[in-house]
């Protein structure tokens, strides 16, 4: 019998739900670490990046929306969905040079932080949230609420953990978010996006753009309909410079940290509403 | 349109028919030197180029004080004795301790509070009744409030190790310069910074005599220093290199500046900048209450308010009526010496806001807005505007879009409470709104989706020290006020050897 020849799966963006190939038609080919050709992967544009902005602020309010409890659900789903595709995560991160059982563990991890995110949709709030003892006949509560739309330039590496560490405490939150994922190893993102697709992610919550941080990034910045940009995986060498366009609107800018599991890396795509009514007869 | 310099009220003015006599607070509490140092290392120094600039009564324009401006090598000398001060003594200082130094700030600023509250008014050009009873005790209640934290911030964020940032480097705006002072100061102190303060070019001399009571209460020498000076001071010390944490009160433009230079030196930031506030009354609105409230709202403090209500959107099938409420109550505001007891509305802060404020008016009436002020007598002198209603404004006019901050009330309408949502969230800012009406459930409809940090319902212009104050979208980020004001003044890091 002949043998069966490979499908091979075309790497392309994740946009509103869909997955397109970039409107620009560039792609860059990513290599295994053996150097044999893997796939072209999709080279976002910046038109690409406009219209996964315009996708995630459309999605904003009704992820926003949701209870809580159904957030949580869905995220939870999402390590669901993942559990059953652990080896083809590891095989990718294989491909892309890690060594496997760091790659089983990567993914393991990943699938578990999903899970860690989920339960906190509808705890955070009582952490972070607080009723405040103001000196006078009011009832004063504070509550956190999303920020928005957010950019999240994921860390190369780890390329699959480091995207889901920043990307999840900020869908907890209610935002809904633009990636631009590792650059260096960029079919993890993509696969985790046919997760998010199957999991009942509303389209347009996660929009994840494949492409040159240095390109991408300074696009993601002067955005003015994105209100925060995660920088944890920016380049190390990057120019300050570019950042000066994201005080054109006040955008809240992150530098989080991998390892860092925390409400805190929920609220920091948070904002902190306040709100007053007199007591009275 | 009724005539622009004096036009009729309309329904008669001044309700009663009341006159009420002079009650001016006597000045005699309040001793002005006539020149002021710079507050560094726990002594008042000269600058060491020798600059200064004078600081005026806005209400009478006479010369108060002379005062050192600060230029970037004394920014440098204040920046060094505030390192040296977190390396030997504050930053190591048991929380118990500095708690104490905190809680003497509050007591000795209780215990003068009506000097404070005089030079505040004679400096800054605020109604006395103001100084007295919100901006002075407030500025107490912070102190006291942020002195509990200082051994207690363990509790405050369970599960994470917390230091302090090291040298905060501060800048705050003239509406509230005490008050502003003690919001910056009372939370960085606590959690263990020191702190290179500079207070605003036309209303130096509380944070002045702030200075002095830093020295009574013994605080360690160079845990606050104070830096007089324009905006050439402010500047030295955001691009001062030993600064690892920026504060800022103030406009959006200069705020989208210092945020800039923060981004490129890798240095965190909060900023607390302008606004466009929603002020939204509902038909089922308790109106005599609303009336109020709306009056408050913008009036409160020259409207010199970054979260004053500055944009009414009052449902149309009452529009006209309370408009007319707002206009009869208008004509009972006194306006005038803000040194006297009875006056609400007092001197605007400076001879370029009175100008910004009436540019902008008049750009209003020429984009068509209606006209109203009441037919009050100003003083000859210092810096005084009418309170100003300006209706029929469209979402397109530039006094529905910019911050005039000043006594000026936009007028615009809505129909249902989704129209009334997208008007006031259509603005960059988004630092406060306010709602009224006697339906809870709607209430918190609106609430949910107003975008600002600060909600009012039923209320408007409340502050306390343990509700946290800040805005969404360009109106800054950051939380000042309650457990969220530590927030910004500690490092917060994974404990370590946690699973």
């Amino acid at each position: 019998m002949a043998e069966r020849l490979d499908v091979q799966k075309t790497y392309k963006l994740f946009i509103g739900g869909a997955f397109p190939r970039s409107e620009s038609g560039r792609t860059t080919v990513v290599s295994s670490v053996d150097g044999e050709f893997v796939a072209n992967v999709a080279r976002a544009s910046r038109k690409d990046l406009r219209d996964a902005v315009r996708a995630a602020r459309s999605a904003q309010s009704g992820w926003a929306g949701r209870t809580a409890y159904n957030r949580g659900q869905i995220l939870y789903r999402v390590a669901e969905v993942m559990e059953g595709r652990r080896s083809q995560f590891a095989a990718e991160l294989r491909t892309c040079g890690v060594e496997q059982r760091a790659a089983r563990r990567e993914v393991e991890q990943a699938i578990d932080l999903w899970v860690w995110y989920a339960g906190w949709c509808d705890k955070f709030q009582h952490i972070v949230g607080t009723v405040n003892p103001v000196a006078g006949p009011f009832f004063n509560f504070t509550v956190p609420e999303p920020t928005g739309v957010v950019g999240v330039v994921a860390p190369d590496q780890p390329s699959l953990l480091g995207l889901v560490s920043r990307l999840a405490p900020a869908l907890v939150g209610g935002n809904t978010a633009v990636v631009i994922p590792s650059e260096a190893s960029p079919l993890l993102a993509v696969s985790l996006s046919e997760v998010i697709a199957t999991s009942d992610v509303p389209a347009g919550v996660v929009n994840i753009l494949t492409g040159p941080k240095t390109e991408l990034l300074p696009w993601l910045l002067g955005h003015r309909d994105v209100n925060a940009v995660d920088l944890t995986g920016a380049p190390d060498d990057l120019d300050p410079s570019v950042l000066d366009v994201a005080a054109t609107n006040v955008k809240r800018v992150v530098r989080g940290n991998v390892g860092d599991e925390s409400p805190q890396s929920i609220t920091d795509f948070c904002e902190m509403k306040t709100v007053w009514h007199p007591i009275g007869r | 349109m009724t005539d622009n310099k004096h036009p009729v009220p309309a329904e008669p003015s001044h309700g009663f028919g009341l006159e009420y006599a002079p009650a001016p607070e006597s000045t005699s509490i309040v001793s002005i030197d006539d020149d002021y140092g710079l507050f560094i290392g726990g002594e008042f120094v000269d600058p060491i180029e020798g600059g200064a600039f004078p600081t005026i009564s806005p209400s009478t324009e006479e010369h108060l004080a002379n005062v050192a401006s600060a230029s970037a090598a004394d920014v440098d000398r204040a920046v060094s004795a505030a390192r040296r001060a977190h390396t030997d003594v504050w930053g190591s200082m048991p929380g118990k301790e500095r708690a104490k130094y905190l809680f003497r700030i509050a007591r000795q600023l209780q215990e003068r509070a009506r000097e404070f509250a005089v030079l505040e008014t004679l400096d800054g050009g605020k109604p006395i009744k103001e100084s007295r009873d919100i901006d002075i005790p407030l500025a107490a209640a912070h102190f006291f409030y942020y002195a509990g934290w200082a051994d207690k911030l363990e509790y405050a964020y369970p599960g994470r190790r917390h230091d302090s940032r090291g040298v905060v480097g501060q800048i705050i705006p003239w509406n509230f310069p005490m008050l502003m002072a003690s919001w910056k100061l009372a939370p960085a102190l606590a959690a263990g910074n020191t702190v290179v303060l500079k207070p605003a070019e036309t209303t130096p001399l509380t944070a002045l005599l702030l200075g002095e009571l830093m020295q009574d209460v013994g605080l360690p020498p160079g845990v606050v220093n104070i830096v007089t000076g324009a905006g050439e001071t402010g500047a030295a010390l955001v691009d001062h290199r030993d600064v690892d944490k920026l504060a800022f009160t103030g406009s959006t433009a200069v705020g989208k500046q210092i945020q800039r230079t923060a981004l490129a030196r890798n240095v965190p930031v909060t900023l607390e900048l302008g606004g466009k506030a929603a002020h939204i009354v509902f038909e089922d609105a308790a109106i005599d209450q609303a009336v109020e409230g709306v009056i408050n709202g913008i009036y409160f403090n020259q409207g010199h308010v970054c979260c004053a209500g500055s944009r009414l959107l009052v449902q149309e099938s009452i529009a006209d009526s309370f408009v007319d409420r707002l206009k009869r109550r208008l004509a009972t505001v006194r306006v005038g010496d803000p040194l006297d007891k009875n006056t609400d509305v007092g001197a605007i802060n400076s001879s370029q806001q009175l100008a910004k404020i009436s540019e902008l008016v008049e750009v209003g009436v020429g984009e068509g807005a209606e006209l109203f002020q009441p037919d009050c007598a100003l003083p000859d002198r210092g810096f005084f505007y009418r309170p100003t209603i300006l209706s029929n404004v469209e979402q397109t006019h530039r006094v529905a879009r910019e911050e005039v901050f000043g006594p000026v009330l936009s007028v615009l309408t809505f129909r249902t409470p989704e129209e009334a949502v997208a008007k006031a969230n259509n603005t960059p800012y988004g630092l406060s709104a306010g709602i009224w009406t006697e339906k809870g459930s709607k209430i918190l409809w609106m609430a949910d989706r107003l975008d600002a940090g600060v909600i009012w319902a039923n209320t408007f212009n409340q502050f306390d020290p343990t509700s946290p104050f800040g805005g969404y979208k360009e109106s800054g980020f950051g939380r000042e006020g309650g457990l969220h004001g530590l927030a910004p003044y500690l490092s917060l890091s994974p404990m370590k050897g946690r699973s």
